[in-house]
Parts: C-alpha cells; structure tokens; sequence
C-alpha cells in the first residue's frame, strides 16, 4: 500500500468542533472515544489496533522476542528533518534493531497538553504513519493522558517496542574483540545540531536537517547477508562517543577511532566550531554503528551503501586489545589521545 | 572547512614540530595562558610531537576557575529570591560554591537559565518586565565586551530589572602577579591571542621587559600553538627578549579600538580575588558610575563574604603553574567531573579537565 494515498494532512476533527486538546479529551468519556477513533484509528488504524480491546492481541512469534520501550520528550516538538513522531517510531524500531532483531509490533502512549493544537496533533500521527510503514512495523495499542496547560510541553510520547530476534544472529556489547572494524552508516550529530537550531534563542543560522530515520531496510538486509555481526548500536543521545565508550567497557576491548575518517558535515562542524561542542557528544537519530569482523567488512560495507540509509557507510574505527575499556582517537594531525564518556549535559531534551 | 583545516594540516603540524626539535638546545618551561590553549594542546596531545626538552605549563586562563567562591555564594543567594531570573554561561552552573552550585539550586526550583549571550538575558529582561533579570559575568577580556554592550544597551532601553553581578578578570595584571613570586619556574609565555585581539598587544611589552622573557602571542589551532612555541624557543634560544606576534592573522598591535572604548565606558579596574591564587591588584572589572545603577552587588547590597579556598584540592598550585593537575592526590580519584572539589576540573577551560578528559593520567601523554 502506498503509505501516502492513505492519509493527508487535514486534521479529521474540524476545526469548527475543537481546535485545541481538552482536558475532557483525556478523561474517559465521549471526547476521548472520538479522539481515538477521528485520530488515531484514521490514522494509524490496522485490524489489531481497531479491536479497541485494552491491550494488543498479538499473532505467536517463533523464538526469542526483543522488547523495548523508550520516551520522546523533544523540544521543540517540530524540527528541520522530523517531529517527535516519527521520531518516536524510528527511535523504538532501531532499538529493536540493536538487538538483532526484525521489529514488529510498536504501542505509544501520548501525554497530551491541554491547548495543543488538533493540527499539531494530525501531523504528528501522520508522521507516526508515515515512519510506521516506511519501518514495517505496525501500531498495535496506546493510551492517551491529558495535563492540565503548562504541566506539559505540547506533547510526551512512550512507546514500547517489540520483535523478533533473529537466531542466526548473536548481537551483544560484550562480544567486540580486537580483529573487528567498527563501520558507521553516515554523518555524525546532524539530529543535535537541528533541533538546537530549531531552539528558541540559539539563533543557529544552519540548514543542517535531523537524521531520524529507521534503519529497518539496510540492517535487515544487513542481518540476512551478513552472518556474525558481534556488536550494534544507534549512537543517540550522548553521540557516537558515548556509545562506543559503553561497548569498550562493556567488552573490555579498546577501540580506536579515526578522526580523519569521521563523517561530519560542514554545518554540524561550522555549528559546533561556533557553540564549542563536539560533533563526537552530539545526538544522532538515524546512526548505526555496526561492529564485526574485518573479513566480512567489505560485504557489509557493500550491502549497506546500497541502502539510501547508508550510502556514506565507512569504517571510522577498529578494535585493539591495546586500551582495554577505553575509547582512543587518532587525530588528524597523528597524535593519540582518550575520547571519554560525556559528563553532564550538552544539550537537555534532543529526543 | 576553510580557516580551520589549514591550521590543523598534519603536514605543517610535523614540519613545525621539526623546526622545534632543530632549535632547542636545552630545558625551557613555556606556560600557556588560556585554558582553551590547555583544551587543544591535551586534545591534539601536542606534547607528544614536541622534544623532552620543551615542559608546556598551564597557567589561569580559565576564567570560571579563578572567580572566587563569594561570587558563586552571590549568584546562589540571588537565585533563591523570588521574582528572580538568574542568568549565566553554561559551565558557571556546575562550579561549586561554599555550600552549593548553581545546577543544584535550578532543581531545587530556582529559576536559572543557560545564555549563550548576554544580549540574550538583556531580552529576557525585556520580556519579563515583571521579573528582575540578573546576568553572572565571568570571563577575561574576551566576553567582557559582549557584557559591556549588553549593559549599554540595558540602560538605552530604560530596563530597570536587568543587572550584572560582574566577575571579570584580566589577563596582564596575572601574568605579572605570577612572574612576581619569588618560586615561579617560567622562562616564556604563550599570551591569548583572543585576549589580544580585543585589547591589542602593547600591555604586554613592559611586562615581557620587566621580566626579561619572551611572551608570544598564540592562537588556539595546533598549528598556531606549535608556532608559537617555535618563537618562544627562538628567542629564549637566542636570548632576546620581549613581544612577538604569532597570531598576526586575528590579533592587531591596536587590538579592537570600539571594544575597548566600549570596556572604558562601562567598566572600571579595581583588585580582584582570584580563586586558588589571591588577591591581584587591578585585575578585574566593576562597573563605572555611569553604569552602577547595574551593578547586583549593589542593587541587592550583597555583603562581602569569606574568601574560602580550596581545600585539599591544588587548583591554587595547578591555577599558577606549580603542579600539574596529574600530580594531584585528588585527580581521577576522589575529584573528576561529575564529582568536582574544584572548579579546574570543571570547566571547559580547566586544565584538570582536560587532562582527565584526555588523558586521564599522565601515564597516558607521551
């Protein structure tokens, strides 16, 4: 089906009706049915979700099932590449896709500021549609809650993810030793740099677009050619350092970055020579490290820059059994030196 | 990227690092001025393209790292009153004070917002005519013009809330209060190239005459640092003297005439404490008379508190050059970033931050 023949961007509840989330949207009653109903199955709608039961029945799923759930809290609610909605749903499914496994089945439960517009709200479950299908996953349950004006920031979304792992493949942290290549599928921090420029009163003059994207496609691809992929991870908040940092220690093996080969952008460089961040600490939404034997990196590289989601794929790193735990980089002028977890915060609600 | 990459060309970067090697003879101890020096000297690990011979020290250039503790006590007392917006940079949050640090009073609901500028807090104020909007200015002759402007600009606007609790600091008076104790072991000075870009390079030659050693005014690239080590190892190798402009491409003899009369109208000199080191004569900014009606520690009649210190913690030694921050007990230890005894470990121009950031010990720099 073609995802955007089946819905467009008029709100289904006309504006004449309520132009704005009540609080009566969330309290149970008729406004909330015809919430659920005019929004969400409209636009969302499949046979699980329709049933309308209080939660999902689900088909059985061979083997062992990846479950996962996170929270999307971004300010502001629309930036230049995305919104917290497809946000949402690109952040759960690569997560599912993390662990090695194929994602399926996604529930979302919104928390909804008294005042939001209907609009607002249309695109947002637009754009859920719209990555729902792009991703081939399927919205299979929700909830929705009302704050009172100003206990919110327009809108809060939690979604739970669910998929099948697949056995083929064994995708854990730990299991990155010296010998691997760490490859990444594109430019670094582009997500961070949009939403700051996005931000009230940071008047970053930059057209750097967010990165969000699911990965489905190129990792299930990936998954089906490519047998012992030892390590993945989507490099989010806390940028590429911090999770290679997380897979060192978790693996007790060093890795060595390459600064030279880094894939950055020249605005998200020009923003950060600016802001004086580091495009290594800055967020990414659309980012798969992909960590495994140097003998199967050509393939890989091959299969995933067939993909538009990673047409720039490189290697930028290696595995060493010289740094146990710790995160290395070689510069670009030669000299070596640490690349430590972030402390603190460098930027607060980016996903 | 243009202007950037040219400056971080491994190429040069080894060339310089041979012309360095060629020239020096024997041991020189060369300090660094500005913590953003430290940050690409530990980042690029310059010290490990550079001879044995050559020891960089790092010197106070970090400017949340000097602002003494009664300022930080200052800001946390006029974050918790009411009707009261308390602005600042970012890395001033996390330094502790006596009993607090700003990070910790914003979660216990003091309002406390992050700029990126002080016009920013000046259009707060302008928006919150209700709220008094109060800017913590730290920094060293660099931001000191942004403050100056956005206090103008304050008093054009009639904006009666807006007021600066202002700790600025300056570079020279520093420089000759760490060449006037009688233990310093410095034989060459890299200046701030961005200090001088503001404020010009002539208050440094009587001071260089004074002393007798070379200052070189360096950039922050690892290019500019190596090129400025490479005159500072020229002239000590020669035995001359004085002032040498490495840094030609940003910094004018004259500096930024329309900064520094802006710095003239809305400031004043006056001593100032230093955190870890003491007090300096004439090495800080309060607002002139024209501008006093701005002045926070006046409008909230703020009373002069106790100058602590450090405690256990050797950001006084490490601030001055005596100690590097690795040879600190507390370093890495009982004292890193997320847990900080003192603000060089802190902020982003602090040199224990930068070593822990980069190398973690000293085992790890070559």
């Amino acid at each position: 089906m073609n995802a955007k023949s089946t819905y467009h961007l008029s709100c289904p509840i006309p504006k004449t009706e309520y132009e704005h989330i009540l609080m009566a949207h969330g309290g149970g009653g008729k406004l909330t049915r015809q919430l659920i109903e005019k929004m969400f199955y409209s636009g969302l709608g499949n046979p699980i979700l329709e049933k309308g039961h209080d939660g999902a029945f689900l088909p059985s799923i061979k083997g062992e099932i990846a479950f996962t759930t996170d929270s999307f809290v971004v300010d502001p609610v629309f930036f230049p590449g995305g919104d917290i909605g497809d946000l949402a749903v690109n952040g759960t499914v690569n997560d599912l896709l993390c662990c090695g496994a194929e994602p399926l089945y996604i529930s979302l439960a919104f928390i909804l500021e008294e005042g939001l517009l209907m609009e607002n709200l249309w695109k947002i479950v637009c754009s859920i549609k719209k990555a729902a299908d792009a991703a081939g996953v399927k919205i299979v349950t929700g909830d929705t809650k009302v704050v009172e004006r100003g206990k919110g920031d327009g809108i809060y979304i939690n979604t739970t993810g669910i998929g099948r792992i697949l056995p083929e493949q064994n995708i854990s942290p730990e299991n990155s030793c010296e010998g691997d290549v760490v490859i990444i599928n594109g430019h670094i921090g582009n997500h961070g740099i949009a939403i700051m420029s996005a931000r009230k009163g940071l008047k970053l003059n930059t057209h750097v677009k967010s990165d969000t994207q699911s990965l489905s496609g190129m990792m299930m691809d990936l998954f089906n050619k490519v047998p012992g992929i030892h390590v993945l991870r989507d490099p989010t908040r806390g940028g590429l350092a911090s999770s290679l940092n997380e897979i060192a220690q978790s693996s007790k093996s060093g890795i060595t970055l390459y600064e030279s080969s880094l894939p950055i952008n020249e605005g998200v460089r020009g923003a950060c020579e600016i802001m004086g961040f580091d495009p290594l600490y800055i967020a990414n939404e659309g980012k798969m490290v992909v960590i495994l034997p140097q003998e199967s990196a050509q393939k890989a590289l091959a299969i995933m820059r067939s993909h538009k989601e990673g047409t720039e794929s490189r290697i930028i790193g290696k595995v060493t059994s010289s740094h146990p735990g710790i995160l290395q980089m070689e510069t670009t002028i030669g000299t070596h030196r640490i690349v430590d977890m972030i402390s603190g915060e460098q930027l607060p609600r980016i996903c | 990227m243009k202007h950037i990459d040219e400056y971080r060309d491994r190429e040069l970067v080894e060339k310089l690092a041979r012309k360095i090697g060629k020239e020096v003879t024997r041991n020189w101890n060369i300090m660094e001025v500005c913590g953003g020096q430290t940050h690409a000297i530990m980042k690029y690990n310059l010290l490990q393209l550079l001879p044995p011979e050559i020891s960089l020290i790092h010197g106070p250039g970090c400017p949340v790292c000097v602002t003494p503790i009664e300022m930080i006590d200052h800001a946390i007392a006029l974050a918790r009153l009411d009707r009261v917006i308390l602005t600042s940079f970012g890395d001033m949050l996390r330094v502790p004070g006596s009993i607090s640090d700003l990070l910790t009073e914003k979660a216990r609901g003091g309002d406390i917002r992050m700029v990126y500028s002080p016009l920013d807090a000046v259009e707060l104020a302008a928006s919150n005519s209700e709220y008094e909007v109060i800017f913590f200015a730290v920094g060293f002759e660099t931001t000191a013009p942004a403050v100056a402007l956005a206090i103008q600009q304050a008093k054009k606007r009639n904006l009666n809330n807006f007021s600066v609790l202002v700790s600025h600091v300056l570079v020279p008076p520093a420089i000759e209060a760490l060449l006037s104790s009688a233990d310093h072991r410095i034989d060459a000075f890299l200046a701030a190239g961005h200090v001088c870009a503001i404020m010009g390079t002539h208050e440094y030659l009587p001071i260089a005459e004074k002393h007798r050693l070379p200052i070189v005014i360096t950039g922050f690239e690892p290019v500019d640092i190596l090129m400025g080590i490479f005159h500072a190892i020229e002239m000590l190798e020669q035995g001359r003297f004085g002032i040498k402009n490495s840094y030609s491409r940003i910094v004018k003899p004259e500096g930024n005439q329309k900064a520094q009369d802006l710095l003239k109208e809305v400031f004043v000199e006056e001593e100032r404490e230093w955190r870890g080191i003491g007090p300096i004569p004439l090495s800080g900014y309060i607002l002139s008379d024209g501008y006093s009606n701005f002045d926070a520690v006046k409008r909230y009649k703020l009373k002069k508190g106790i100058a602590a210190d450090y405690g256990s913690c050797m950001a006084g030694l490490v601030l001055t050059g005596r100690k590097r921050p690795s040879e600190c007990i507390n370093f890495g230890t009982t004292c890193i970033p997320e847990r900080p005894m003192g603000a060089p470990m802190v902020s982003s121009e602090g040199a224990c931050a930068a070593y822990y950031k980069y190398h973690r010990s000293s085992a790890n720099l070559q």
